[in-house]
């Protein structure tokens, strides 16, 4: 069913019944038979799996994906075309002109959607005016900060005294980052942006508008890529140091061998050999969006929703989000068990609620990974 | 000046089936996940000895924890205080992995003079919120273990003609730390008539003292008529009068699991004889889910929300102090920092000791 599991060459895991026999030395409180038991019937452990699917059922799920690139590189595009409907911030607004903003600015835009009763909230943020100033130095930063913002919003909610049941969770899952079809290799703006935030999200980086690459081009720039990206340390989704066994492993190497995807997106239908299909039409022919003989979109789609999308948030949440907390905590010692430190903007309230930013605020807002803590106690 | 994004909501509605995107996938992928991880559960059994508790848990999970068990006398029973023991099995069933842990409660209700019997149990019970609270607030959260106790079976003999002082008091303790579920024991020493006599007077008792038992949550609109029905007549079955049995015997041509009578023969999963199999169902396949979300959400969400008040208040009174834990620069996560991170850990550990140990000399000042 999954195009990407064919191509893996994987299939489901299939689950053994395994039978719990017990037997008993017999406790003689009747008269009578005294023989051990063997119980073949079964308890009924497993069902708890449906409980669990009806919980989430019913609570719905949430994705957050932020698109990065530059102007004109299809990022609304890409998503409508992922998600089948106008999900994109272009779609919403559609009287808006086009134009450049002067510095990168953040838009979410939030769906319910819903598949076969499974209903899911999905957020699209896009970044427009990333890259496409005359100088782009630093234009990563208010991204970085918008991540850490949504990390530092989960973080208050999770401290308070009375938190909610369900902590509605903003932050950003996966962070899909366009390259421009060069064909020749990755640019400075590239590099920079994916080596920083690739330590706070979850990056997907995509090969923009495929179709003006041969397959031969394709292949090279791809291999290009990924030296690139090994040779700076980048570590992109899905990252080697959190497969969890090896069968996952074995997966995952497979995608690392064919990121980055190079993809065309679309949102119109064209009719080709009695099938209406989404695509591109040129003189030349047209570009079917989903077939993986012309670009990699499906690939994508796979990964990204049909079989990782649990995996991405779940490496959000226990990996990039503790990585945040934990320097959080460090740095302002919200840990309720030592007491505030003698730094006027750390005092607790009343509840023991920290107030909103500690210490300086760095230039580019959080501190970035590897910069010393900003206070001594 | 960066804006964060304004936030606005649609609603694009149902797919058809000819847009497929393929997100519906997620429950299977979040099923995949569970089932490599597995799950665990944390069953407390109390009762005075003697009422079949291990028996019924046995029953239960169809396994044999009290192999080696061996039973006191009457003697030596009357210096034992409560004691906390706890078992654990691994079960899997259809690939699917329980941790089960069964916290046994020996010597409760046993004694001449019971005054606090449960105090041990609603200290063991703290005791675990205050670990995952701790684990909770700390540094490093891979591998929490949660040992909180999700459900307590609570054993109340048939002999009676409804609850007893220690029951309700025992019950009223710990009702609002843990999922209690009352149980008639034995209950084949009662005709059908003396069962419903009793279960009407326990749930009388049980509203007039306000002893908040665990509720079973109420059913979606969109259930089917049957699955309604079923949960009716759960609801309506409590408390569950019980048998357990750990011996199979001969009863109309199968080998079940029952207790041999001259006057017959009782079969503990017969549900025209005793509730075995409506607690079993209830407990393990349709409930085990929310037990546990109750725990975390209600009853360990009040313990940490209380833990937090008392210890801010002490800190407004308690004069400053020094920290201690030293604040260093963090690398990218690796085995130096592991170690970073385990060490402050424990030094937190140690400073939550001390602020107890202040905590306690400014409580004995205060007396």
């Amino acid at each position: 069913f999954c195009l990407l599991q064919q191509c893996l060459g994987t299939h489901e895991v299939s689950c053994d019944l395994y039978m719990v026999a017990s037997s008993t030395e017999p406790q003689p409180q009747a008269k009578g038979e005294k023989t051990p038991i063997s119980d073949t019937s079964y308890v009924g452990i497993d069902a708890i799996l449906e409980q669990m699917r009806r919980k989430a059922m019913k609570q719905g799920f949430e994705f957050n994906v932020m698109v990065v690139g530059q102007s004109g590189l299809g990022k609304s595009t890409l998503m409508n075309t992922l998600f089948k409907s106008k999900v994109s911030r272009k779609s919403v607004q559609p009287n808006v002109e086009e134009r450049i903003p002067k510095t990168v600015e953040i838009k979410s835009v939030s769906h319910d959607v819903e598949e076969k009763g499974v209903r899911m909230k999905l957020t699209v943020i896009d970044t427009p005016g990333f890259g496409d100033q005359i100088n782009n130095e630093n234009c990563w930063q208010p991204i970085m900060k918008f991540i850490n913002d949504q990390y530092e919003t989960y973080l208050q909610e999770e401290i308070n005294i009375n938190r909610k049941k369900r902590i509605p969770d903003t932050r950003v899952h996966c962070c899909i980052y366009f390259i421009p079809p060069t064909g020749h290799c990755l640019r400075p703006l590239d590099v920079e942006f994916m080596r920083h935030l690739s330590k706070v999200v979850n990056i997907v980086p995509v090969i923009a508008k495929a179709d003006t690459l041969t397959l031969e081009e394709r292949d090279s720039f791809k291999k290009t890529i990924r030296e690139e990206l090994r040779a700076n340390g980048i570590d992109v989704y899905p990252q080697k140091e959190f497969d969890e066994d090896a069968e996952d492993r074995m997966i995952n190497d497979k995608i690392r061998e064919m990121i980055p995807f190079a993809v065309v997106g679309s949102d119109q239908e064209y009719q080709v050999n009695g099938k209406r299909i989404l695509g591109r039409k040129t003189k030349w022919g047209t570009i079917e969006v989903e077939n993986i003989a012309h670009c990699e979109f499906a690939y994508l789609r796979d990964l990204l929703i049909r079989t990782h999308m649990q995996n991405i948030k779940d490496i959000t949440c226990s990996i990039h989000y503790e990585t945040y907390r934990v320097r959080r905590l460090n740095e302002s010692n919200i840990l309720f068990t030592s007491n505030p430190p003698d730094h006027p903007a750390v005092q607790p309230k009343a509840n023991g609620q920290p107030e909103e930013q500690p210490a300086t605020p760095q230039p580019n807002g959080v501190a970035a990974q590897h910069e010393a803590l900003s206070h001594e106690m | 000046p960066n804006q964060t994004g304004r936030n606005r909501s649609h609603t694009v509605g149902k797919l058809t089936e000819k847009q497929y995107v393929g997100f519906a996938t997620l429950p299977n992928q979040v099923h995949r996940k569970s089932v490599k991880k597995g799950f665990d559960f944390t069953l407390m059994v109390a009762g005075e000895s003697g009422m079949g508790k291990s028996t019924l848990v046995n029953s239960l999970f169809l396994t044999d924890l009290y192999k080696d068990r061996k039973l006191l006398n009457a003697e030596e029973r009357i210096n034992q205080t409560v004691e906390i023991i706890k078992h654990t099995v691994d079960i899997e069933e259809k690939g699917v992995k329980l941790k089960l842990t069964i916290v046994d409660t020996p010597g409760f209700g046993d004694a001449v003079n019971n005054n606090e019997c449960w105090k041990p149990i609603t200290d063991y019970i703290d005791q675990q919120f205050e670990q995952y609270f701790r684990d909770e607030s700390g540094l490093n959260r891979k591998n929490i273990q949660d040992n909180r106790v999700h459900c307590c079976l609570y054993f109340i003999p048939p002999f009676g003609h409804g609850l007893r002082p220690v029951d309700v008091e025992f019950m009223k303790a710990l009702h609002e730390k843990v999922n209690i579920i009352p149980l008639i024991a034995k209950a084949d020493c009662l005709t059908p008539n003396e069962i419903k006599k009793l279960k009407d007077r326990i749930r009388e008792e049980i509203d007039k003292f306000g002893i908040k038992v665990y509720q079973f949550p109420e059913c979606d609109s969109d259930e089917d008529e049957e699955f309604k029905q079923l949960d009716k007549e759960l609801k309506e079955c409590t408390p569950f009068a019980v048998i357990g049995s750990n011996t199979v015997v001969e009863a109309r041509g199968q080998r079940v699991r029952g207790r041999l009578y001259p006057w017959g023969i009782v079969e503990v999963e017969n549900q025209s004889h005793c509730d075995f199999v409506k607690l079993r169902n209830m407990l393990i396949r349709s409930h085990m889910h929310d037990l546990k979300d109750v725990t975390c959400d209600v009853h360990y969400e009040n313990y940490r929300a209380q833990c937090i008040q008392e210890m801010t208040s002490k800190l407004a009174q308690d004069n400053r102090m020094e920290s201690p834990i030293p604040i260093l620069p963090l690398s990218t996560p690796d085995v130096d920092t592991e170690k970073l991170i385990k060490m402050k850990d424990e030094e937190l550990k140690r400073m939550q000791e001390m602020l107890n140990k202040m905590q306690q000399q400014m409580h004995d000042k205060e007396q």
